[in-house]
Formats: C-alpha cells, sequence, structure tokens
C-alpha cells in the first residue's frame, strides 16, 4: 500500500527546494537525505535528545517531531546555515568560533543542536549568567563534554556577539 | 562524517527484526508477507545465512599466555550466531534481516514478518541463575555460569579469623549503558573498481571488526576494508563486533549494492551491550586504627545473554579493587553468570567503577564505625611514596604482576581537598545541621592501569610537500587525537601543528590496529610516533648526509628542514627530501637506503602504567523529598606527562557527568518477563547541563617510566570514582542518621528508603 | 509524533490542525483567559496578559519540557494528551478551567471538573476536538505556587502540586485550591483538604495536618522513577511546600 508522495516547496538556509516527499516522512529525514545537509543528527528520535534542532520560522523545533510536509512554506535554518549568518570577514559564526575556542565539542554529535539553541537563546538574551545558560541548553544531551566548555563557549560567543554589535 | 552521513548510489536500506521475547524457541519465522511488500528486496533468518556466515567467538578478549597460568580462568561461553538459531536469548536479539529500498520500507518489511516462538522461562536475577534448578540460558553450560576465576595473595582466611574487626557489606552496582549520542551503524559495498568489501562503521575497532568479517564470511583479510568514519561517542560498546557488522557487508556482497543499516534509540537499548551489573559480597577485616588487614570479595557479573568481551570487567575489578592501599591479605573471586538480557560489555572504566565503589565504601564505613576522618583513613592505608614502586601482589589482565610504577596518592588527596575547601566544607557542614540542612562531602580515591597492550602501530611518512603525515589504528570519537598525536609529533619532528595531519581509523592506512578503548591511546599512540619517527628520522638525516656529503653528526633537524650545524645555508627541506627519495633516474638515494620516506613502528607496552585520582563530590540532600543536589565536584588527577590539558580536562568532565549519571540518574530496568523497562530517553536518564556542576580539575605530574614520552593514560579516569564520592557523600550527608549506601542510583526514593531502613550493622569485637 | 517514530501507532489519515489560525488565540472574555487549543505553549509562556491575568498558567509552562518542545507543543495539546504526570491538567483543575469543545454543529462545554477521565484519556468523543480553554483569572490578591519533584530539570514530575490561596482581612485562608500531579491516574482536586483549610490560619501545622487529607485522592502508579509509597509521601511534602509559598506569594502580591 503505497502513500501518495507530496510536493512540497521549502527554503532551507535562505535557498528555496522543491521537494516530493511521503507525509510519513519527518523534517530531519528530508533534511538529511533529500538534501543531503547531514549536519542535523538525529540522536533519539522522539525529541529528547536535541541533537536535532533546527530553526522554523525563527524558532527552534525538534526536526524529528516534524513532518516534513509540514514544513511546506517554512524557512528552516540549519547548522549549515549559521556561518552564513556570520558578519563579513568572519568565517564561522561567532557561536561556532565559541566552540572552538573553548573545546565545546568531542565527538560533535550534539554540537549543531547545541548550535541552533544557543544561536535563538543569544538572540533573545545576549548578556547571559552562567545559570541561564544552564537552564536554557538544559534541553540538549552531551555524553562527552560535561556541559562545561559548552556553557564556556557560549559565555564566549555572547561577549562576542555583544562587541559586534556595538561597533 | 558520521556512518549515517555516508550516501552512495543505489544504496539499499536494512532494518532487523529482533525477538520480542526474552527466551523462546523460534517456531518458525514466516517471511512470505514480507517479501511480497513493494520495495521489499530480500528478508534474511538463519536459514538462509547458516553455512554462510560462521559463528562468533566466545569472546573478543585476548588472554595472554602467562594470565591463563597464573589466573586459570574457566572460560566456557556460548558462541552466538549472526541472526538467532533455534532459540532468542534476550529481546532484542536479531532474529531476521529485511532489506529495502529505503529505511521506512525495510520497516515496514520487519512488521510484516510473522515470527512465531514458544516462551521459555526466563532468567533474570544473576543469583537466581546459579541455583541448581534454574532454567539454562544456554544449553550445556555449568549452571549459566561462563566465566569465573579466583585469585588469592597472603592468607585471607586465617587473616579474617584474627582481625580485631570485621565489616560484613553486600554492595550492588547496577546496570547501565554508555548511550553515545550516535548509535550504532554500518554501510557496506563492494568498491566497484578494486572489488574490495569497504565497509564503514560506527566501531573503535576497525581492524577487529576486518578480522571478523573476513574470517565469518570466509574472504582473504586483504579484500575487506574497514573504516571507522567520525564516531558520535564510543566508550566501550562499540569495541567489538556485532552481528550487524557482518550481516550488512554479507548482503552488500549477496545483493551487489550498498546497503546501509543505522540503529536508532530504541534498538539501541535492546541490542547494544550494556555495562556494570555486579554484585559484591565483602568481608574485610581492619585494626583500631582502620588499617585494612584482610579483604575477601565474592562477586558476580550479570553477563546477560553473551559477554563479548569475557572476562575483561570481571577481571579488571579484581585488579583494581585494591586501589592505592596496602591490603595485605586479599582474594577476590569473580563469576560471569547467563541471564536473558542485552550482552554485557565493558563501558568506560571497564570494571574498575565497580571496585573503586566497593573499596571506597568500605572505607568509609570503617571510618564511620571508629568516629575517624575518611581521609585520615585513606592516608593510613595508602601506598607511601617511598614505597613505590609498589607490587600488588596479583597479576593483571596482560599476565604481568602488577607494579604501581609511580605517583604519589597521598599528594594526590591533599590537592583535590585543597581543592575542594575541605575544611572550610566541614565547617559549613557543621553549621548547616544545625539549621536542619544536610550537606555531604565524598572522597574517592583509585589507581587505574592504562596504556594496555597489546600495541598500537604509527605509520610515518614525508610527502612531496613536506607534510608529515601519521596513520594509526587507532579512532578518534572526539578525544582530540588530531591534536594530541600531532603535537608529540610536532615536539620530536620540530614543526609546526599545520605541517602535520593524522590518518586514523582505516585498515587500508595501515595494515595492523588495536583500536581506541582503555585509556590506551596517547600511551601506544604516542610511543608509536615516538618509535616510527626514531626509525624515519634515521632515514631522512642518512639521506641527507648523502646528498649534502656532510658527516652524519653533523646534521640537524628542525623547523622542516635538515641542515648541516653552523652553515644554516647548507639545508635540504623535508619536502626536498622527499623528492629526492624517489626510484628511477630522479632520484639522490644512496644505494642502500629504499625510495620513499616512511617508518612504520608497532609499540608494545611492556604492561600498564599506573595513573591515579582523587575525586570530591559535595552534594546536600533535601531530606524530606530525597533529592540530591550537586554542589561541587573536585578532581585530581595524575596522568604522568600531559600533552595537551585543555583535552584532558574535556576527557575528565565527560567521565564524571558519565559517573554522575551513574550515580543519580541512569539505570537499566528489566521486568520479571525480561522486558526492557528504561528502553529510551524517557527512562533512561542522561544527566544535562542541570544536573552536571561545574568540575574543579587540579593536575599532577608523575611520569610514567614504561614509554618513551613519560605519559599515562587517563579516558576512562572520570568516570571511575562518582558512583563512590556521591555514595559517600550522601553517607557523610546523613551520618547522624547513619544509613549504609551499598547501592546506586540514588534516586529520591532509594534515599528515603535509606531513611527509613538506618541499619546498623554489627560488628565482630567491640572496642 | 514521537509515537509515529517507534511505530506505535501507525494511522491511515493524519489530519494536522496546524492550518486552522481561529484556534491559535488569546484573549481576554467575561469567563476569563480564553486561549485557543492550538496556541503554542511558548506563546501563551511570554503573553504579557496570561502573565497578568493567570501567572500561575505561565509559570506552570515554564516546567514543561523545554524551549524547543514549548515552541510547537499547544495548550490544548498537552491537555487532551492529559497525561497525569502533566502540569497543565492540574492547573486547569486549579483553576476550574472551561473546556469548549466543537463538533459538527453540537458544541458543548466541559468543566475541567469532568474532563480528564483516565490514564491519558480525556472526554473528549473520537469525533470532537478542542476549540478553546477559558481560564478563569486569578485575583490578583491571589498566592499561587507549583512545587513538584522530578528525577531531572524539565522532566515528568514524579509528584507535583498546584496551589492557589486567598486570605481573607484576618489573614485567615478564605479560599484555596490545591490539584496534584503524578500521583493518580489524572491529575486529581483535593476537595477534601480544601474544606480542612477553608478558614484556618496559613501555618507549617496546619498545612501538615491537612497533608493527611490526601488519601483518598492519592492513587500513584509505581515505576522505575519512583514506588507508590514514594509518590504518596512526595505529595503530602509538596502539598506543605506549595501552600507555604502560595501564602508568601499571596503577601507578597498584597504589598
Amino acid at each position: 500500500m503505497m502513500s501518495s508522495k507530496r510536493a512540497i516547496e521549502i527554503t532551507v538556509n535562505e535557498k528555496r527546494y522543491e521537494g516530493l516527499v511521503e507525509p510519513r516522512i519527518s523534517l530531519a529525514d528530508f533534511l538529511r537525505d533529500q538534501l543531503g545537509l547531514t549536519g542535523t543528527h538525529l540522536g533519539c528520535e522522539q525529541g529528547i535528545c536535541g541533537s536535532c534542532t533546527v530553526l522554523f520560522n525563527g524558532e527552534t523545533v525538534r526536526s524529528c517531531l516534524l513532518l516534513a510536509v509540514q514544513a511546506n512554506g517554512a524557512a528552516i535554518l540549519t547548522v549549515e546555515g549559521l556561518a552564513a549568518k556570520a558578519q563579513i570577514g568572519d568565517r564561522l559564526h561567532p557561536i561556532q568560533q565559541g566552540f572552538l575556542e573553548t573545546l565545546g565539542f568531542q565527538c560533535g554529535f550534539c554540537t549543531p543542536g547545541f548550535l541552533m539553541t544557543l544561536y535563538e537563546f543569544l538572540n533573545e538574551n545576549p548578556s547571559p549568567s552562567e545559570d541561564e545558560i544552564r537552564e536554557r541548553l538544559s534541553g540538549n544531551l552531551c555524553r562527552c563534554t560535561g556541559y562545561q566548555n559548552i556553557v564556556a563557549a557560549a559565555l564566549w560567543a555572547a561577549e562576542r556577539l555583544r562587541a559586534k554589535s556595538d561597533r | 562524517m558520521y556512518v549515517s552521513d555516508v550516501r552512495l548510489p543505489n544504496m539499499l536500506h536494512a532494518a532487523l527484526l529482533r525477538s520480542i521475547h526474552a527466551h523462546a524457541r523460534i517456531r518458525s519465522v514466516d517471511t512470505k508477507e514480507a517479501l511480497r511488500l513493494d520495495g521489499v528486496v530480500g528478508v534474511w533468518a538463519d536459514r538462509e545465512t547458516e553455512g554462510r556466515i560462521s559463528p562468533f567467538p566466545e569472546s573478543f578478549e585476548i588472554h595472554p599466555a602467562r594470565w591463563l597460568e597464573g589466573v586459570k580462568p574457566v572460560l566456557q561461553g556460548p558462541r552466538p550466531t549472526a541472526l538467532a538459531r533455534g532459540k532468542v536469548h534476550y529481546v532484542g536479539e536479531p532474529v531476521a534481516i529485511v532489506v529495502a529500498e529505503d529505511r521506512a520500507k525495510a520497516e515496514d518489511g520487519v512488521d510484516a514478518i510473522v515470527a512465531d516462538y514458544e516462551e521459555l522461562p526466563v532468567v533474570i536475577d544473576p543469583e537466581e541463575s546459579l541455583q541448581a534448578r534454574a532454567t539454562l540460558v544456554h544449553e550445556g553450560s555449568n549452571n549459566n555460569v561462563v566465566f569465573s576465576f579466583s585469585i588469592e595473595k597472603g592468607q585471607v582466611n586465617e587473616a579474617l579469623g584474627a582481625v580485631p574487626y570485621t565489616l560484613k557489606e553486600r554492595f550492588r552496582h547496577h546496570r547501565y549503558c554508555a548511550a553515545p549520542l550516535e548509535g550504532r551503524g554500518v554501510v557496506a559495498w563492494v568498491e566497484p573498481k578494486t572489488n574490495i568489501l569497504t565497509v564503514w562503521s560506527s566501531t573503535q575497532m576497525p581492524h577487529l571488526v576486518r578480522r571478523q568479517i573476513a574470517a565469518q564470511l570466509g574472504l582473504p583479510e586483504e579484500t575487506v576494508r574497514v573504516i571507522a568514519p567520525d564516531i558520535g561517542g564510543g566508550f566501550g560498546p562499540k569495541v567489538f563486533v556485532y552481528p550487524e557488522e557482518i550481516l550488512v557487508p554479507f548482503l552488500a556482497l549477496q545483493l551487489g549494492r550498498p546497503v546501509k543499516w543505522i540503529e536508532d534509540r530504541t534498538e539501541h537499548f535492546i541490542s547494544t551491550a550494556h555495562g556494570r551489573d555486579q554484585l559484591h559480597d565483602v568481608e574485610c577485616g581492619f585494626d583500631q586504627e582502620g588499617r585494612i588487614l584482610a579483604f575477601r570479595d565474592r562477586f558476580l557479573l550479570d553477563n546477560g545473554a553473551y559477554n563479548p568481551m569475557g572476562l575483561t570487567d570481571a577481571y579488571n575489578t579484581a585488579a583494581h579493587l585494591q586501589g592505592p592501599y596496602k591490603i595485605p591479605n586479599f582474594s577476590v573471586t569473580g563469576t560471569c553468570v547467563s541471564t536473558n538480557k542485552v550482552p554485557n560489555a565493558p563501558y568506560r572504566g571497564a570494571g574498575r567503577p565497580e571496585a573503586v565503589f566497593v573499596m571506597e565504601r568500605c572505607i568509609d564505613t570503617i571510618a564511620a564505625r571508629l568516629k575517624l576522618d575518611p581521609a585520615e583513613v585513606r592516608r593510613r592505608n595508602f601506598v607511601q611514596p617511598e614505597e613505590m614502586p609498589y607490587h600488588a601482589g596479583i597479576l593483571y589482565r596482560d599476565g604481568e604482576p602488577i607494579c604501581y610504577d609511580s605517583g604519589n596518592y597521598p599528594e594526590t588527596l591533599t590537592r583535590a581537598l585543597e581543592a575542594a575547601g575541605y575544611d572550610e566544607l566541614r565547617k559549613r557542614q557543621r553549621e548547616l545541621r544545625q539549621r536542619g540542612r544536610y550537606l555531604g562531602i565524598g572522597i574517592g580515591c583509585y589507581v587505574e592501569g592504562t596504556g594496555v597492550g597489546s600495541f598500537e602501530g604509527a605509520r610515518v611518512r614525508i610527502d612531496s610537500s613536506g607534510q608529515l603525515i601519521i596513520a594509526t589504528g587507532a579512532t578518534g570519537h572526539g578525544q582530540g587525537h588530531e591534536t594530541v598525536f600531532a603535537q608529540i609529533a610536532a615536539d620530536l619532528w620540530g614543526l609546526s601543528l599545520d605541517k602535520i595531519s593524522l590518518v586514523e581509523g582505516d585498515t587500508a592506512s595501515i595494515p595492523f590496529g588495536c583500536g581506541t578503548f582503555g585509556s590506551r591511546g596517547t600511551v601506544n599512540v604516542g610511543s608509536a610516533i615516538y618509535g616510527a619517527s626514531v626509525r624515519l628520522k634515521e632515514k631522512v638525516l642518512r639521506l641527507a648526509a648523502h646528498i649534502l656529503e656532510a658527516n652524519l653528526d653533523d646534521l640537524e633537524l628542525g623547523e622542516g628542514k635538515v641542515f648541516v650545524r653552523g652553515f644554516p645555508q647548507r639545508d635540504l627541506s623535508l619536502s626536498d627530501l622527499a623528492r629526492a627519495a624517489v626510484p628511477g633516474w630522479a632520484s639522490k638515494l644512496p644505494e642502500d637506503l629504499e625510495p620513499g620516506l616512511e617508518a612504520t613502528y608497532y609499540f608494545v607496552p611492556p604492561t600498564v602504567t599506573w595513573a591515579n585520582a582523587a575525586h570530591v563530590a559535595v552534594l546536600e540532600v533535601d531530606v524530606q523529598t530525597g533529592g540530591i543536589k550537586l554542589l561541587d565536584y573536585v578532581v585530581a588527577h595524575d596522568a604522568g606527562k600531559l600533552i595537551n590539558p585543555l583535552f584532558v580536562d574535556g576527557q575528565i568532565h565527560g567521565g564524571v557527568a558519565q559517573g554522575i549519571g551513574a550515580a543519580l540518574y541512569e539505570e537499566i530496568a528489566y521486568d520479571t518477563n525480561g522486558q526492557i523497562l528504561s528502553g529510551s530517553f524517557v527512562n533512561y536518564l542522561l544527566p544535562g547541563s542541570m544536573e552536571v556542576p561545574p568540575i574543579k580539575t587540579v593536575h599532577l605530574e608523575s611520569p610514567s617510566p614504561l614509554n618513551p614520552l613519560g605519559v599515562k593514560g587517563m579516558g576512562e579516569g572520570g568516570a571511575i570514582a562518582p558512583p563512590a564520592a556521591i555514595a559517600n557523600a550522601l553517607a557523610d550527608a546523613l551520618q547522624p542518621l547513619a544509613p549504609q549506601v551499598n547501592e546506586i542510583p540514588l534516586t529520591p526514593d532509594r534515599v528515603l528508603q535509606l531513611l527509613a531502613r538506618r541499619e546498623v550493622n554489627v560488628e565482630a569485637g567491640a572496642i | 509524533m514521537p509515537l509515529l517514530n517507534l511505530r506505535l501507532t501507525k494511522p491511515k489519515i493524519l489530519v494536522d490542525l496546524n492550518g486552522v489560525s481561529s484556534l491559535d488565540s488569546i484573549r481576554e472574555t467575561s469567563g476569563g483567559l480564553s486561549i485557543g487549543a492550538m496556541t503554542r505553549q511558548s506563546r501563551v509562556e511570554r503573553s504579557s496578559l496570561v502573565r497578568e491575568r493567570c501567572p500561575i498558567l505561565a509559570e506552570a509552562i515554564r516546567y514543561i519540557g523545554h524551549v524547543a518542545i514549548r515552541h510547537r507543543g499547544t495548550i490544548g495539546g498537552s491537555l487532551v494528551h492529559a497525561d497525569p504526570a502533566a502540569e497543565l491538567p492540574a492547573v486547569a483543575l486549579a483553576l476550574d478551567a472551561n473546556f469548549e469543545v466543537a463538533r459538527d454543529g453540537r458544541d458543548r462545554v466541559i468543566p475541567a471538573a469532568e474532563f480528564f477521565i483516565d490514564y491519558l484519556t480525556s472526554a473528549l468523543a473520537p469525533d470532537e476536538i478542542l476549540r478553546e480553554i477559558v481560564f478563569p483569572m486569578v485575583r490578583p490578591s491571589s498566592g499561587y505556587a507549583l512545587e513538584e519533584v522530578t528525577r531531572r530539570h524539565g522532566d515528568f514530575a514524579i509528584a507535583g502540586v498546584v496551589a492557589i490561596v486567598d486570605l481573607d482581612e484576618a489573614a485567615k485562608i478564605a479560599d484555596v485550591r490545591v490539584a496534584l500531579f503524578g500521583v493518580a491516574s489524572t491529575a486529581v482536586r483535593a476537595r477534601k483538604l480544601e474544606r480542612a483549610l477553608m478558614g484556618q490560619e496559613p501555618n507549617e501545622h496546619v498545612f501538615r495536618d491537612a497533608a493527611a487529607l490526601l488519601d483518598d485522592v492519592l492513587d500513584p502508579p509505581g515505576d522505575i522513577h519512583a514506588s507508590t509509597a514514594y509518590r504518596k509521601h512526595a505529595a503530602a511534602v509538596l502539598t506543605a511546600r506549595a501552600l507555604h509559598r502560595a501564602v508568601q506569594v499571596c503577601h507578597d502580591r498584597r504589598l
């Protein structure tokens, strides 16, 4: 019994795509398999680990808990699109640079989810305290770092972003 | 690039039918419906693979002859088949594999298979599994015992009869698991031009996987290539070979198309190895000063249905029980039993956390009984710095007598307590108690055998651009090998880091490899890089001497070139030398040197080198709800010479976080039918950013005499002591109420039960 | 969605309500704060209208999972899902919210007390959709608190209590609502306890004595996270704590 495919139009990292998807395919699978954007990772497919976090119309969501057809007409930002959001002259977005500076990642599997969560968070709260950072990041699981260096990366990035916006 | 990111043209997807029963005979596996589904390409059960895929070995453990002779272990484990044959032994055991055009269709195929089972009695409790009348998990087994051993030093029975005080305790170190964020996955295809069966697997051991694929599919090893791409966390369960790692390559061969299998999280919990799960019965004799005089431990390890690593965990436990202490009379008996659960294999720490939990809780229990400070009791038992190197009186699992080579255990503890502000904490504890609040401080000390063999290799070469390329059989899962190994090479060659590249995890890049596990990377790979560099440098200098017509002794190597001392303009860059070391007409080689600037060295460590550490956990417990809040965590760590403290700290943080998970949150639970109750992240609770406090690290360095770099391993360390330190901290917090904290995880419920129980243990020989 | 991913449910047809914009709304009505069923939890959390008129609702939402979950999760979704360990059903019970339910041609209103039937079971018939929930406003003079025990931050509660308290001029309890979650097959109102507290002085003894009256609403499950006995114990402890804090908030709001 074949379920018929649906046509969808979706903007990902400011590029328009057209796709044909079975209704049961998740947004995460669509991004990874059909668009080849494998930066978004699947760690649980239950919305708990946060590795699949992307921005959907400007808000963080678990792409494993959205059907691709639900993203028809939406604008998605994935980790592949972060560097383009950096300022001219920077190779990486300050959040990404922060992770390099503080060794905020080890195996890297959870990292895209953290980056997207921080991207939204630092936009809302440019001067967060360590406690506020830990609270916001509590929805993303990491098995390698113990979170300490991720928090340090967030603080580094926050400072860098504030400096850039002051200029 | 992780294995799930590998995309090949015409790729098929596989999904597995797994047993839904913990113990059952397979009556039939009806695949007709599945085969009829649109997009399903094939379905295989054991009847289709028997005779074409040989069974797995009893275990992947290497048994050095000296260890076998010295310990005389019982090794009688079963040999698992790739797909269940005749019987299923645990919920999750692979029964059939479906291949289809995409993952969803493959899973549809799995749903369409009708498997008929005759349920058998389920064995869940390891103590019950030993009973004479217990159901046998594996036919022909001796009361479900698969592995066991017994070691003794001194005269334990006599000593226990003569000591002033004894404690008798039972400790349970429960079942939990590594849960890397990336599960397992395999992609295989036969590369069309070379006909090489090329396999990507999220594994810590590509050479082992290659060996098994070749052995079990009857292929020459040379026709198989295994690549470990970026791995999203290993931690131990990716250290042996799984059915899927043989099945998926088999199917790629059968079908002539690439085949991909990626496990999902719920599959992971019922198919990727669990860890720990030990039950210890301890009798410990001590004197008035708190010195341990005799120690006897009999423990059970719940293997699950298989233990692919044999006695690794169990013997590690025995080898690490004495810790940094002098114990004149000591005996351990370890017994691994089968139950109808997921296989049990080493997980970060691999038997050491269980040992440390037992010993460190005993130390604190002794301290409580004698009303001594727990730090003081440790000091009285430590091997003193002037007693180093110290012979612990038993063999390590490499067959060598254990010798603690270097380290200052009292100093490590002092530094940890200093960093934690111990005296201040004790003061604060007293003040808070008067206000009805319960603060606890707990210590966990340990020694760790690191850098275990049997070997690791490094192939170092210089390419025509002057780049130094290192290939090794180790695999990286985030430990920073690219940086750390490059640093070692940079130091040896006087090169900047950008002139050095690392290739790891690919069997095509180096013929022999072991893998990354057991806190062995820096020791073994580092030393192999050293050995290979010594050889290559010699060749480089001899070639340079020949071309520059200089004496070997007058040459110096640094900053990417060789030059004559005192005459820097007479130089040759590494790039020049690489281009000179070619065969044929362009060659500038002397007669006695072969083309190519390359050397390989396999480092075989003489035995393990001993790191040590002291952890301090500080917590507050809410005695009304049983809730525990970790306030502070300190690690003083000695892993010999440190190459990169930033990466070392990262490893410690991660290990401690996993240890906190074990102590407070994580638990693999089964019901009496062998169904897993914690089969997803909903019930299996990984600690998050609010659960792991900031961790303070203090580094000490007592270099290792066992390798040219003076390094020791430390990858597992962070995970070894937290259960002990946190359990000790809870017991310390509740001192006035004196509960006996012998089990983890310390859930709110368990904490309240401890408070309600308040057992007082009676000791022989009152003061 | 997790159920779909786990293949625990295999519907032939899935209807996506995300396109029905009229179900996404927050407005003040005579009955209270009327919130459309498809309004995102994060929107309700941030709404200044909610924070002003029904602060316990905004506070409770902050305990739900994590931000990314709340961006997609809806008020109606959580309520209809009727997980006994969730915060929102208990808040709805405590506030005596009214559920406006739409059916082809025949709409009806279900009071909160009748909405939660059993474990994961609401009073909705298979052909009904929840349209709006009307939350009576919290009086400016009232104090409120939510207390829960979780294994980790953001987890489902092992046990939890929502308390709303109003004091009279003599600083005695004039109105009190106590709803619990995680302690039975649905969220529950502790009416016997509420009646016993009326007119009483709000102190520790009174709260502790009253907590003993929780027995007839407590029927907690035992699972991997906590036993039945633990949940009963925690319910009593949390009730006393929630009442204590609600009274404190009450005093603070009056200042």
